[in-house]
């Protein structure tokens, strides 16, 4: 089984619009995998049917039970994130300001606070409008994405793989370089980097690379928008040839991202311009390249 | 007066908005810009200006005093993020992992874990033509944006008078750098583009805001002439619209090469100067 | 010598498991006594932050001289493992079990 993934360090790159396009291109041939939780947004080009939904638990907040208190303060003292509160004189956990360190309970003498695992969001196994497979997540508000939560999304993309006796798995990953991208890379056989000629883009890229670097994962790198800034795009495709990195791509700016996204499309769906033409050759490069192991 | 400038998701415009902003209001007033995207602080390749202060941040972590330490293996039990690893016969932390909780330095029966400083980024203050800009940089490898965001608000509170216009860049999304960079602002305005990606992730954002009490409006960015999903939903809602920029090429060509916009091009100004009789109101009531 | 091996399950025709930090199993193979010891390390591949160094940390205790799995440890736990003197052989990903020592034996594997 084979896991392409598709990052970007910065928002706004056209990743996801891009994964959608390439999603369409391989039809039922293989599971996608939405792992941008923190922006969901694959759902909205590839409208799928949400055929199951599970919660997905994670994190611990205090919760602190009045009736076994008897208002010792210990709790507040220990507290270093200021989420204990005496309030009409009962003491209170403030859930946005606990970050589940867990030291209150540690100390309170009565054991009237436990530590509760909370709803971080939801799962869901679908169907797409292409006949594919599709496995993503919802995050509930002030939750925060997960190497855990990652991880599951892309174990139930494998199995269902393995059900179906699909070979790959294309995962739309998560941005940055914290744990749920490195959860993202892990187990991943080919990272296509998608980047823009901006001078924050090609400051983003080089963290991303330097991330990938520690997985041994193939690399490839698709310039989006690169007739934006000519200079950049040289400085960046130079950059590539000495990291050894093969350029996958360089897509021109265009509306047609924004125009097809409108609609709820792919952009392949919605023009068969030249753009469509070099989405679909990206496609050939990005299975070319992961068949070169 | 502090304005928070922020959006559900990044790529919005958030940066162009708040740099753009920033430098308008200065014309006719003291403004300070404070990046706090801390993760990835973008503001300053717009503004340029003198260093009036460079200063490391820290933050408080444990460091293992191997001679104290008798391998009890409660430090690893109590750390709730897997900060600390037990081996047997050395302690190993990982200080990315550590919320500064205190817990495992404090109930270590052998005093083995003191905390102590490490540096997690850098703060700058510089002061451009026309105004102050303060931005701070998590070091790369560290992954607790919250203290050196709340540390930033403290150093730009402690430095200016009450009075002084604050715009806040704030971290995308909805997850606890934005709250932090949100909560204790004014008012929040609230980036995003007429997209059905664009929309969903509004919600998000229009939710954590509701969620903190917190008043906002929106400005649309990158809009066409047709489509009005951001409006009508803001209708809908009865959240204000500010301004609403066209979608324009040579707005992303200035960004890419680190310029502001709105000296160049009239419309792009036009649409700032509402949002900036907007923000001058606010500090009317305020005042 | 002991190899350890990342898996999905708990027998020799299991699959691998190409993940480090948040494997579902360890298998240990003692060649000498030619044992194989299974390791459930499902609890720690659910926490939410910080797998890799807790997982490595376990497999720590059980010494053995190589590992064998998909695309290597992340930073964190490549740097707990740093302490011991395992050797660690990668691209075992898409394999079973079997399959990887097999190819770890023929020198298919490539050490990091």
């Amino acid at each position: 089984m084979q896991e392409i993934v598709i990052i970007s360090g910065k928002g706004g790159t056209g990743k996801t619009s891009l994964v959608a396009a390439f999603a369409q291109l391989s039809k039922t041939e293989l599971v996608v995998a939405d792992c941008d939780v923190d922006a969901a947004d694959l759902y909205l080009l590839m409208h799928p049917d949400f055929r199951l939904e599970q919660a997905f638990l994670s994190g611990e907040k205090a919760q602190l039970d009045q009736n076994g208190c008897d208002q010792c303060g210990l709790c507040q003292a220990a507290c270093r994130f200021e989420a204990i509160e005496l309030r009409a004189e009962q003491y209170t956990i403030n859930a946005l300001d606990c970050e589940g360190c867990g030291y209150c309970a540690r100390v309170c003498p009565t054991g009237a606070i436990s530590m509760v695992e909370q709803k971080a969001g939801d799962w869901y196994r679908s169907t797409t409008r292409f006949g594919g497979a599709m496995v993503h997540a919802r995050l509930g508000i002030a939750a925060e994405n997960s190497g855990k939560l990652v991880s599951l999304v892309k174990n139930e993309a494998r199995k269902l793989a393995q059900r179906k006796g699909l070979e790959t798995i294309l995962v739309d990953g998560s941005p940055g370089i914290g744990c749920p991208v490195i959860s993202s890379l892990s187990g991943a056989d080919l990272a296509i980097l998608v980047t823009e000629p901006t001078i924050s883009g090609f400051h983003d890229l080089k963290r991303v690379r330097r991330l990938v670097e520690k997985f041994h994962i193939r690399i490839g790198c698709i310039i989006n928008k690169f007739d934006l800034n000519p200079e950049i795009t040289d400085q960046i495709q130079d950059w590539l040839d000495r990291e050894s990195i093969s350029l996958v791509a360089r897509l021109p700016y265009s509306d047609v991202f924004t125009e097809a996204m409108t609609r709820g499309q792919t952009a392949i769906e919605y023009s068969n311009g030249t753009l469509s033409q070099s989405i679909r050759n990206s496609w050939d490069a990005i299975l070319q390249l992961n068949n070169e192991r | 007066m502090k304005i928070a400038i922020a959006s559900g998701k990044g790529g919005t415009g958030k940066t162009t908005l708040a740099t753009n902003l920033a430098s308008y209001l200065a014309e006719t007033g003291p403004v300070i810009l404070v990046d706090l995207d801390v993760e990835e602080p973008n503001s300053g390749l717009f503004i340029h200006g003198r260093e009036l202060a460079a200063e490391t941040r820290y933050s408080l972590v444990p460091e293992w005093d191997a001679d104290r330490c008798s391998f009890c293996g409660l430090c690893q039990t109590i750390c709730n993020f897997n900060a600390i690893v037990d081996l047997g016969d050395r302690i190993m932390l990982f200080p990315e992992l550590c919320h500064s909780c205190h817990a495992c330095s404090e109930l270590c029966p052998d005093e083995a874990l003191p905390m102590k400083s490490r540096r997690i980024g850098r703060l700058r203050y510089i002061q451009a033509e026309r105004l102050d800009f303060v931005e701070s940089r998590l070091d790369i490898g560290q992954e607790q944006a919250v203290p050196l965001i709340n540390q930033t608000l403290d150093f730009v509170g402690g430095r200016f008078r009450n009075g002084t216009l604050q715009l806040l860049d704030s971290p995308p999304g909805t997850a606890c750098p934005a709250i932090a960079a949100t909560r204790t602002a004014d008012h929040v305005i609230l980036v995003t583009e007429p997209t059905p990606f664009g929309l969903h992730d509004l919600k998000l954002a229009v939710a954590t805001m509701q969620a903190l009490d917190q008043p906002f409006s929106v400005v649309i960015n990158r809009g066409g002439q047709t489509d009005n999903m951001i409006a009508d939903y803001c209708k809908q809602q009865a959240i204000p619209v500010l301004a609403g920029f066209a979608n324009d090429r040579r707005v992303a060509e200035l960004y890419s090469r680190g310029r502001l916009i709105y000296d160049q091009l009239p419309e792009f100004k036009q649409q700032l100067a509402k949002i900036a009789t907007f923000v001058t109101s606010q500090e009317g009531i305020k005042a | 010598m002991n190899i350890a091996f990342t898996t999905k399950g708990t027998t020799w025709d299991a699959a691998m498991d190409p993940r480090f930090g948040r494997t579902d199993f360890f298998l240990i193979y003692d060649i000498d006594g030619d044992d194989l010891i299974e390791f459930d390390n499902r609890a720690i591949a659910a926490e939410a932050h910080g797998a890799g160094p807790q997982t490595a940390q376990k497999l720590f205790e059980f010494q053995p001289d190589i590992l064998i799995t998909g695309n290597g440890p992340g930073g964190n736990a490549a740097r707990v493992l740093e302490q011991s003197a395992v050797k660690v052989f990668i691209g075992a990903g898409d394999m079973t079990v079997l399959e990887a020592y097999q190819a770890y034996q023929t020198g298919q594997l490539t050490e990091i």
